[in-house]
């Protein structure tokens, strides 16, 4: 893993200007390393760490386990890029064992997730069957623990 | 009553530490950003922690063996054997200690008669001078340099030896400077050990932390297991200073003698730091690697920062700290870290609250965030640009 892509995962402020700082480089390295790990599809795009316990951000969020039929040609692939479309899927994955599709579901509402599972997800042909788990309380996501242990306040600020 | 009769005479001498002189004013200052942290940023691995909790919900709250727990001196025993190079007797040759301050402490005082000299470098650890003074022994130093980037110099040692030295005390990497010692210095140093006859006491809880080299321990070079007492503990590399556990590995009549003292003293290091120092020893090494590897990046930061900013530093080596020069200011140490810590609100620590050897140097640790060292950095930035044009402005007057 490059030097770039190694800060970008540990620090919180990814402007080029501070990150060139940290490396030793200019700003234009920074943006030409960016847009090779860009091109290369190695950085997909920027997302931030929300804390979905947060009352403005508050949704509802289910995991479904769906099985499907695969295809002669592409096996389960084509089906499940026409799930991974719905803008309600926040991921899916192709699973071993006893389902074939993983799919992460987020919705305003307990109902709007309900609607989409029932009305648009089951009903796709090759959907052979879904199971819903709604998912009640997040501790950890994105290696980013919701309720961090408390700092040590009495940890000397200057020690020997 | 009057309290001083009350105080041993060698206690009453024994002057108080700079750094905790320091730690007072920053204390009072919570908003200050410190690099004067002698301890990891990183709290303990999650599995060793884990380990600790284990051990209690299964009652382990009981006395170890004196000497620690044989399943941790066997685990402590394969790894110097991979890491150091020598092999130690779990029985015999092994003693768990309170953090290698303790094995300090008392392995001091196991081999000084009043009045018996050592030989170590400086600037070094707050500890090592009074810890001879508290042995009764006479604390020889030797300094090391910044145009050998502090690394160890063994000709000095040769040249401060006089009659009377019984011991050699090192620490490489060592704080606060980060300077190392490679095989061709220890080797003309093990050399000399032998001829003058001494035992070397090395504290070698850096060693994990060595970026550059490898890290070469003299103890494994021929003929000096035999007369040395090597020190090592889980504080630095595995981040558990809380957990106070150390080591000493050394010849059996000496790790005798130190049982002496630390079965009346201290009884046992403390089992659940035990049980979580087996953790660290089986599983931990994963997580060394990624906390050295980020104190690495960051020292690469620090230090070039350092250099573009005008103070002048070497790269370290180990640990993490770095040791810049900060005379170009015209400031002395004690009075850069005061004007930098009250103009802007930056803690370093003064050299000479590591011995006299420290002048114009200061130690800044990069154990914190990049967040941290880069607004650290960059305040000290203003603080020597504004020193500059004080010290143009007294010159045109």
């Amino acid at each position: 893993m490059s030097d770039l892509l190694s800060i970008l995962q540990e620090t919180a402020d990814p402007r080029p200007e501070r990150l060139a700082k940290i490396l030793g480089c200019t700003a234009e390295d920074v943006e030409s390393e960016l847009e090779e790990l860009r091109k290369n599809k190695t950085l997909l795009g920027w997302m931030p760490l929300l804390n979905p316990t947060h009352h403005d951000l508050e949704q509802v969020r289910a995991v479904i386990e769906v099985k499907i039929s695969p295809e002669r040609e592409g096996g389960f692939d084509r089906m499940a890029m026409r799930i991974s479309k719905f803008e309600e899927v926040e991921s899916c994955y192709l699973m071993s064992g006893g389902y074939d599709l993983l799919v992460f579901v987020t919705g305003k509402n307990l109902r709007s997730v309900a609607s989409f599972i029932s009305e648009r997800l089951a009903t796709i042909d090759g959907v052979l069957s879904t199971a819903t788990h709604f998912l009640l309380r997040p501790y950890k996501d994105h290696g980013h623990i919701f309720e961090e242990e408390s700092e040590n306040q009495e940890k000397p600020s200057v020690s020997p | 009553m009057n309290p001083e009769n009350f105080i041993a005479d060698h206690i009453k001498s024994l002057p108080r530490s700079g750094i905790r002189d320091f730690f007072a004013i920053v204390s009072e200052m919570p908003q200050a950003i410190s690099l004067g942290i002698g301890e990891p940023d990183f709290v303990t691995p999650w599995k060793i922690r884990e380990a600790s909790i284990f051990a209690l919900e299964q009652g382990k709250t009981s006395y170890t063996d004196n000497r620690g727990l044989l399943s941790l001196r066997k685990e402590i025993s394969k790894y110097c054997a991979s890491f150091f190079g020598p092999e130690y007797d779990p029985v015999s040759e092994i003693l768990v200690t309170v953090g290698v301050s303790e094995a300090i402490d008392i392995a001091l005082r196991s081999i000084l008669n009043p009045g018996d000299k050592v030989l170590y470098h400086e600037p070094c650890y707050v500890s090592y001078a009074p810890s001879v003074t508290l042995a009764f022994g006479e604390a020889i130093p030797v300094a090391t340099t910044p145009g050998q980037e502090f690394s160890l110099d063994p000709e000095a040692f040769e040249k401060a030896w006089q009659p009377g030295c019984k011991i050699l005390m090192l620490n490489f990497p060592t704080n606060p400077t980060g300077g190392t010692a490679d095989r061709e210095k220890l080797e003309r140093l093990a050399k000399f050990a032998k001829e003058k006859d001494l035992i070397v006491i090395s504290d070698e809880i850096y060693a994990e932390l060595t970026y550059e080299g490898e890290h070469v321990s003299i103890a494994s070079l021929p003929g000096m297991k035999e007369r040395t007492l090597l020190l090592h503990g889980f504080s630095k590399g595995f981040a558990m200073t809380g957990f106070r556990v150390g080591f000493g590995c050394g010849p059996d009549w000496l790790i005798d003698a130190m049982m002496k003292i630390h079965q009346y003293c201290m009884m046992c290091a403390p089992i659940l730091s035990q049980e979580a120092a087996i953790e660290a020893l089986v599983n931990g090494s994963e997580d060394v690697m990624r906390m050295r590897d980020q104190y690495h990046k960051r020292r690469d930061f620090v230090i070039r920062r350092f250099n573009e900013i005008g103070l002048s530093c070497h790269l370290p080596r180990g640990s993490f700290y770095a040791f810049p020069d900060i005379s170009i200011t015209g400031l002395n140490e004690t009075e850069f870290c005061h004007r930098l810590l009250r103009e802007q609100e930056v803690a370093v620590v003064p050299g000479t609250a590591f011995g006299d050897h420290g002048i114009n140097h200061v130690r800044a640790s990069f154990s914190t965030s990049y967040e941290k060292l880069v607004e650290a950095t960059n305040r000290m930035e203003s603080f020597v640009d504004c020193l500059d044009s004080e010290n143009a402005h007294s010159a045109a007057i």
